[in-house]
């Protein structure tokens, strides 16, 4: 069991409604500090949301999210907290190497930072590209270095591997790894399957509510299902039959 | 708020608008050719373009700072930039005054060019200093800037921004002595004209041209375009919201 002090994020029923629909219904875990953690579910499930609400963007309606030990959105929190958002967000009139460069000045990290992120990338070659120029995949990636570059405890990242190739993702995966060694907990989020299988825990989400949280192997004995693809499936029919 | 992050805001938005050679070239060139054109419309009554080309000394940088500044702004929102920027250490007024000095800074080369333009080869005459005039074209920049600004918050969308533009400026354009003395006008115009920002642009830009010193007047203008400037820049930021659904 994670205490709460080396819990890197803690969700206690957690509500969001967006209009009149409720977009994330009483959720809560908590994600340890170092680790990788998956967070999946289909496109609509809530994913993105709850990752805003853990770097304070989000409007919650009701329960507590922590991150750190201290209140999601704290203003000391934005040094710590890298957030890379699905669709890449950053300056396309500007170049690789510019973009990295100003978030370290935001983040105070320093160029180094800046260059080393870019490094880590795979962009190091083509640093003084406009962003406007890459292919969708670099885009993404540029996007990524722009968090790296805080050297962030927390490192959320939504959907960071869409449209990748299968090397390059390979190598992001490892490198995520790399981080949660070093001290960063990452929270990601996929509607990949595949991708689940390299989480040390995962969290399945689906209309709002949180359908398991585990590791895969637990996953898949709890389900009896070979694959987390089925045993995601199961979990479904499951959470029917309970209603 | 940090100086650290406002700099490297500056910085940030001028290499963007560097990169840009197009909108760079209109910019600086644009005003210089509607008051050439202007120039010869008026060819037997240089008076009046004494008159009318010296206000516009300040209302061009203000309606072009206000398109670029809203739309930049906008562009920062629907890019997603803007919720990324927000979830960094950056406060809200260092993004608005990162915006705010770098427009302020292209309005300095662009009111030079243009009032050089007026001056050598245009044949404007004022009374008054041409670096007052310059500066007050910098100010009223400043001005559109954080006009641009504060209501590229209202719209989602370029075509809503655009919409703004005839919304907020013509208005002012009417009621601020430019096409019709103030004096002649009905009462009420008159007030709603004493409460519009760019009055004060044009009217500082009037004192320069009808009298060699600079008249108390003419401070007090410049003052409250400034003052503006700065208030609408702060609301600006007050309207930003770091959590939004």
């Amino acid at each position: 069991m994670t205490t709460a002090l080396d819990a890197a994020i803690t969700v206690d029923k957690l509500i969001v409604d967006r209009g009149r629909s409720r977009v994330l219904d009483e959720v809560s875990f908590t994600a340890a500090a170092g680790s990788v953690t998956g967070l999946l579910g289909p496109s609509g499930s809530g994913k993105t949301t709850l990752m805003r609400a853990i770097v304070g963007l989000q409007k919650i309606r009701s329960g507590t999210v922590s991150v750190l030990g201290l209140p999601a959105g704290t203003a000391r929190l934005r040094y710590r907290v890298g957030y890379v958002t699905q669709d890449p967000s950053v300056f396309g009139d500007l170049t690789i190497q510019q973009n990295a460069r100003y978030f370290a000045a935001l983040y105070r990290t320093g160029q180094q930072a800046a260059d080393q992120a870019v490094t880590d990338v795979g962009l190091a070659d083509i640093k003084d590209r406009l962003v406007d120029t890459l292919s969708g995949g670099q885009h993404a990636r540029v996007s990524l270095a722009c968090a790296l570059v805080a050297r962030p405890s927390l490192l959320v990242l939504d959907e960071p591997t869409v449209g990748l190739d299968p090397v390059l993702r390979r190598d992001l995966w490892w490198q995520f790894h790399e981080l949660a060694k070093a001290g960063t907990t990452v929270l990601i989020s996929s509607h990949v399957m595949d991708e689940a299988n390299r989480c040390q825990r995962l969290l399945l989400l689906r209309e709002g509510k949180l359908l398991a949280d585990d590791t895969p192997d637990g996953l898949r004995s709890k389900t009896g299902a070979d694959n987390l693809e089925d045993a995601f499936l199961q979990l479904i029919v499951d959470a029917k039959v309970d209603a | 708020m940090s100086i650290f992050i406002t700099l490297n805001t500056i910085g940030r938005v001028l290499t963007q608008i560097r990169h840009d050679h197009r909108s760079v070239g209109l910019l600086l060139t644009v005003p210089s050719v509607l008051l050439a054109l202007l120039r010869y419309v008026f060819n037997d009554r240089p008076d009046i373009f004494d008159h009318v080309g010296l206000q516009l000394l300040g209302i061009f940088p203000l309606m072009s700072m206000f398109f670029v500044a809203s739309i930049a702004m906008l562009r920062e929102r629907t890019q997603g930039t803007l919720e990324r920027l927000l979830s960094t250490p950056m406060h809200k007024l260092d993004l608005l005054l990162g915006y705010g000095t770098a427009f302020g800074l292209v309005a300095v080369v662009q009111a030079t060019i243009t009032t050089a333009v007026a001056y050598l080869l245009l044949g404007l005459k004022a009374q008054g200093s041409v670096r007052i005039v310059v500066l007050i074209a910098i100010f009223a920049a400043i001005l559109g800037a954080s006009t641009g600004l504060l209501t590229s918050a209202f719209a989602n969308t370029e075509f809503q921004a655009l919409q703004f533009a005839p919304a907020v400026l013509v208005p002012q354009i009417l009621l601020c002595g430019l096409i019709w003395p103030r004096e002649e006008m009905l009462p009420g115009l008159r007030a709603v004209g004493n409460l519009l920002p760019m009055t004060y642009a044009s009217g500082a830009l009037v004192q320069v041209g009808t009298y060699p010193h600079l008249t108390a007047t003419a401070w007090r203008d410049m003052v409250v375009v400034l003052a503006f400037a700065i208030g609408l820049l702060v609301t600006a930021a007050a309207t930003l919201r770091r959590r939004t659904n």
